[in-house]
Formats: C-alpha cells, structure tokens, sequence
C-alpha cells in the first residue's frame, strides 16, 4: 500500500459539486447578464432587476406568497410542537400509527398529495385559493416542525417542568417561563424550515391555486412556459438568496 | 487486666440520641397517614404512616423500588395517593396541586432551568410569587451567600460543576421557605469526595436554616450521618424508624438488621431463663454451645428467637478470655479468612455449620498479641447485651437486603 493518496476522491467529490451547484451559478450570472440572451455575455447589469420590480404579477406573487408562507409557518408551528408534545410523551398504543401519520407527508410524492388535495377541495366544493394553498402547505409543514421538535424532546429533562411547579408555577406559567423558552430553538428551527419549503413549494401549489392566488414558483414556471426570460433568473437569484439565509439560521438555532 | 471487658449497656440510651435542635418535643409537624399508592399492579406504597416533627432531619432509607421516592412525590404533589391523608402543620394538604404544597423539592438530577442564570434560577419562585423587586433581590443574595455561589451568579448551569449545580438546586428550593425541605437522592450524582463534601454542607444548612429536611436516599451512611431519626423502608412498607444508633443497634428485622451495616444472623430457642437475673436467658443454637442472651422481649423457655450480633461486637483472639462473668460468652472457632483492611481486619470464622463475619480494630493485636492468622484455632467471645432479638425475620428479606447492602452504592435511581 503506497502511502500516498488516491486522487480519485477528491475528482469524484469536485465533479459532483460541479455538477450540483454550476446550473445554479450559471442562472445567478445570468440574472446579471445585460444581454438578453443565455449564450452570450453582455457584461454586468442590474437592467432585469429593475424590470422586476416593475412588474405587477411579480409583485402580486410576492405577496400571496408571503401570505401563505407566513401564515402556514405560524399554524404549523403551533400544530406541530402539540404534535411533538403528543407523540413524545403519552404512551399509547396507537402512538406508532401516530407517528406514522405524522411522519407520511414528508414521504409521500408531492404530486400525489397536491392531486388528491385537489380532488378533496373540489369535492367539497371548496374555492381554489390563497386559503387552499395555506392548507396544503399545513399539511406538510406540520410534520417538519413535528419532527424537529420531537427530536428536541428526546434530550429534554421533564423533571424541570416538576421542578417549576414545585416552586409554585400553574400550568400556564410553567408553559411560558420554562417549556417553551426551552424548546424555543427547536420551535424556530422547525419554523424556518417549514416557511423556506413554503416560500418555494410548486408542485401542491400548483394543484390547489386558483384564479388570482399565483404564487412566486408557479409564475416561475409559467413566464419559463412563454420563454424564458431573464427576468426568471433575476427572480429565481432573489429566491435563493432568502432561501439560503432562513436555512443558514435554521442551522445556527439547530446546532445550539 | 482484671476487668479488661467489663461492658455495661444501658439499653435506654439509645432512644434518646441525638435530639433534635430545632424539634419542641410536640406533635408530629408532618404526618403521613395511612397512604398507599399502586401503579398498575405495583404496590409502591403499602399503608404507610408515620410522623415528622417540625425541624427534623428525617431520612427515608431503602433499597431502589422499596417506595421511599414514590413518597416524596406524593409529598411534593407530582403523585396522588389512592388513599390516606397528608397532613401538614394540623393541615390536609393531600389535595393540593404541587404549586400550592408549602414544599419545595431538591431533585437527584438538580433540574434546573438550562435557559435561566444562576440568580434566575434561585429567582424562580419569588417571581411566580411576584414578590417585590427589591425582595427578591435581598433574598437571592443571602441565599447566594448561604451556598457560596455568588461569584459564579451569572452563569448558565451548563457551565458550572456539578457540586456548584447541587447547591443552587438547594438555594432555589430553599428560597421559598419551605415548611419542609424535600431532598430527593441530592447526593447521588457526586462523586465520592465531593459527596462527603456536601454531607457537611448539607448539615450546616439543615443547622442554619432550621427547616424540616426529608431527605430520601439509598445510602446507609449518608442517612446514619445526617438524619435525627430514619425510615427504613422495604416493599412499600416501613420496618422501622428510630435514630441511626436506635435502628443500627436495636433493628427490629432481619431486614434492617442486614441493610444497615454488616450482622450475623442466628437462629435458636430458648432453653431457660436466668436464675441470677431474670432479664437474660439461655439460648440453643444448633452447632453452637449455649449462651447467654439479653432477654428484651421478654420471651420464654421454647420460644423461637432471631438474633443479630453486629460482627464489631464479638472478640477473637488466640488465647481464651481472662475473666469469664456469666454475662460473657465465649466459644472456640476456626479462622477462614483474614481481611485486613486498615482501620479494621475482618475474620470470617467457622464454628461446625456457622459461618461467622468478625471485625476487630487491630492496634491491640500488633502491640500486645499475635494476630490470629488464617487456619488458627481461636477464641471468639461477646457480651450477652450484644446479641440483639429481632422481631420479625424473614430469611429472604433478610438476604435481599445484605445483597444491596454490599453490592455498594448503585449510582442510579431506579
């Protein structure tokens, strides 16, 4: 055995990074590119930029986008840490069918759960909308912060909260003074991640928007549909860039 | 060297050990009355009552699953009983939920609050309470001073020790002025020089503070070495309470006799009572010679009887004893086994089918006599004032208990 290294690794490890991550790096030039074209380079402009914020469905977008990730965040924030507080400490027999049913979501194709949302809501007779998008994006984004809830629960010593009411706290104030300033870090990280897969969910999106309620990935994909613009890019660059600090700080709180 | 073992015990003196500082002899301050408590089909606690007076250190001593622990949570309110009564200070206080008990808790794992300072830590009660500012203030410094944290007030637990985490686990509980100080295995998670460290701590707090300590452990030594009275517990049940030298010297079962401390057990009849003094008698001992007893309680020729004789207690040498008073029982034996272990050496010695456990300081030995050796025929002799009747024994019990006794200190609560 020849003590040097095998250089393969590190090609193998370089190719794949390249491969991940160049298509990305190419639309985020892109999107600084004065010309109009993909093939050829303009030199640096914020030219789509500007047009961006010039454009009303753009705009429009934004806004029901924001609307859905924020409010679906808060709901499944509060709906699943009740998840994670259910499935962590009662011990029933039907906690393993419980926790299945929490954990299905984060497994099932995305396109099965936005078709048969769509079929329920029709059935109902619901109006697609801002308000189906937001209960679609519950539906998942429960089960991320149940999940990263739960995991803080496992190493979470329940003797404080024995301790608390010991030294006369209620219910309430043993809530708000012990258990959740303790499982904050853990709330907030489930919240960011379930806000980041909101902001750019498409495929349920997709299934359950209706009329007026397009939210930013789908007038992505439909500007792609007539042409691709580089308007597109300069969008997606934005995106990204929110996506990357809210998932940066998801994993600060995480680590702590 | 006339008189050279002349031993008289007065059997009253032992009741009276150690009175409490802060106790006026009065009625209990605490009182449990008749409670039990199952979980599932686990009998935790079995009808257990008993009393605490006001300024007592009181212990609760038992093996793991005996339902010492089981009591403090019902004291501290974390567990209803399915019967009985609490009675605090003339008060039924079995109802209350735990944040209205007039108790305060020091938990094994300390559980303090990760996300508060020290100072918010040992703040916590007065702000629920929502004292005045100022109060608070007053009281969390005295309390800092009290246990020597002052210095370290703005810390997080995480970056203290672990001797540092136990004390503000006290000063946090002992903020609220508790009616009576509940301490749950405080010292189990310390390690041996620190434990006998907080020993003394914890004694001079109980002196200073003059609170009610219930105090559960597992350990032998730290409830003889703290407590003005003990409860022994086994099975949910209580086998006895008495001050440590009460309940080490006059252990009412086999099973008290074995957990606290080493003994051996005997078991004989009664063959007559004492022409000379009525309050001894003579007892036969399958395989052993007969001897004279201490007859406590009060039993008659035929009677069964169960004796303990402590292994400090018997004396062994190679020469027989100088003076032989009737009061003095001595038999030949054989030495199996010689332990020496600094302070003591323990002999294990064989008389026909008994197998005896002896301890003997040594200094005499080294100076004045050859120590017996392993193989020699020797004297063992003891005074008829230290064989001790118990009144229950139940072999099993009795085996169970020696087991946990010498398998050391279990580091965990179970």
């Amino acid at each position: 055995m020849s003590a040097r290294h095998s250089r393969s690794p590190a090609i193998i490890t370089a190719t794949v990074l390249l491969f991940f991550y160049l298509p990305i790096l190419v639309l985020v030039l892109d999107s600084f590119n004065a010309s109009r074209f993909a093939g050829q380079w303009g030199g640096w402009s914020l030219h789509w930029y500007a047009r961006l914020f010039q454009e009303p469905a753009i705009w429009n977008a934004l806004r029901n986008t924001l609307i859905v990730a924020f409010s679906a965040t808060a709901a499944s924030a509060v709906l699943g840490t009740a998840a994670a507080f259910a499935l962590h400490r009662w011990r029933s027999r039907l906690q393993k069918v419980h926790y299945a049913l929490v954990y299905t979501p984060l497994v099932i194709p995305e396109i099965l759960m936005g078709m048969s949302l769509l079929l329920f809501f029709v059935a109902l007779h619901v109006q697609l909308g801002l308000v189906t998008i937001f209960l679609a994006h519950v539906t998942f984004c429960i089960s991320y912060v149940a999940m990263v809830v739960l995991a803080r629960l496992q190493d979470f010593d329940f003797a404080v909260i024995e301790a608390a009411q010991d030294l006369g706290a209620n219910h309430w104030i043993t809530l708000r003074r012990v258990l959740l300033p303790m499982l904050a870090p853990g709330i907030a990280a489930g919240s960011l991640l379930a806000f980041t897969l909101s902001i750019d969910d498409f495929v349920i999106t997709f299934f359950v928007a209706g009329k007026g309620s397009t939210t930013l990935p789908v007038l992505v994909y439909s500007m792609i549909k007539h042409g691709a613009t580089p308007l597109i890019n300069a969008l997606s660059t934005i995106l990204l860039a929110v996506t990357f600090v809210v998932v940066s700080i998801t994993q600060r709180l995480t680590e702590e | 060297m006339r008189v050279r073992f002349q031993i008289s015990i007065s059997k009253s003196h032992l009741t009276s050990t150690r009175v409490p500082l802060h106790s006026s002899a009065m009625g209990d301050f605490l009182e449990f009355q008749d409670i039990s408590k199952h979980f599932g089909s686990t009998r935790a606690v079995d009808h257990v009552s008993f009393g605490v007076k006001k300024g007592e250190f009181f212990s609760l001593l038992g093996p793991s699953g005996c339902g010492k622990t089981t009591l403090l949570r019902l004291l501290a309110g974390f567990e209803q009983p399915d019967s009985g009564r609490l009675i605090l200070d003339g008060e039924d206080i079995t109802a209350l939920p735990p944040h209205k008990r007039p108790v305060n808790t020091v938990f094994q794992n300390y559980a303090l609050f990760p996300h508060l300072t020290v100072r918010e830590n040992i703040a916590f009660g007065p702000r629920v309470a929502k004292w005045p500012r100022s109060k608070i203030d007053d009281a969390v410094a005295g309390l800092l001073k009290l246990t020597q944290m002052e210095e370290k007030a703005d810390r997080k637990p995480h970056q203290i020790s672990g001797g540092q985490k136990q004390r503000v686990a006290i000063a946090r509980a002992l903020i609220n002025k508790p009616r009576v100080l509940l301490l749950d295995e405080p010292l189990a998670a310390l390690d041996l020089k620190l434990r006998q460290h907080m020993l003394l701590e914890l004694d001079l707090i109980h002196d200073e503070v003059g609170i009610t300590f219930l105090y559960v452990t597992h350990d032998q030594t730290e409830a003889m070495s703290l407590s003005d009275r003990i409860a022994v517990m086994n099975n949910g049940h209580v086998e006895q309470i008495g001050a440590p030298a009460e309940i080490y010297e006059t252990p009412v079962s086999g099973f008290v006799a074995a957990f606290i401390g080493d003994t051996n057990f005997l078991d004989g009849r009664v063959l007559r009572i004492d022409e000379e003094d009525p309050n001894y008698c003579l007892i036969e001992v399958a395989g052993l010679p007969e001897f004279v007893c201490y007859n406590d309680k009060q039993k008659k020729p035929g009677d069964l009887v169960h004796l303990s004789i402590r292994p400090e207690k018997f004396h062994i040498s190679n020469e027989a004893p100088k003076s032989r008073s009737g009061s003095k029982n001595a038999f030949r034996a054989k030495v199996e086994d010689v332990i020496y272990m600094g302070t003591l050496t323990k002999y294990w010695i064989r008389i026909q089918n008994h197998r005896l456990a002896i301890s003997q300081p040594h200094g005499r030995f080294l100076l004045d006599e050859k120590p017996p050796r392993w193989g020699d025929e020797v004297w063992i002799w003891f005074h008829a004032d230290d064989g001790y009747m118990l009144d229950r024994f139940n072999p099993s019990e009795a085996d169970q208990a020696a087991e946990v006794e010498t398998a050391g200190r279990p580091e965990s609560r179970v």
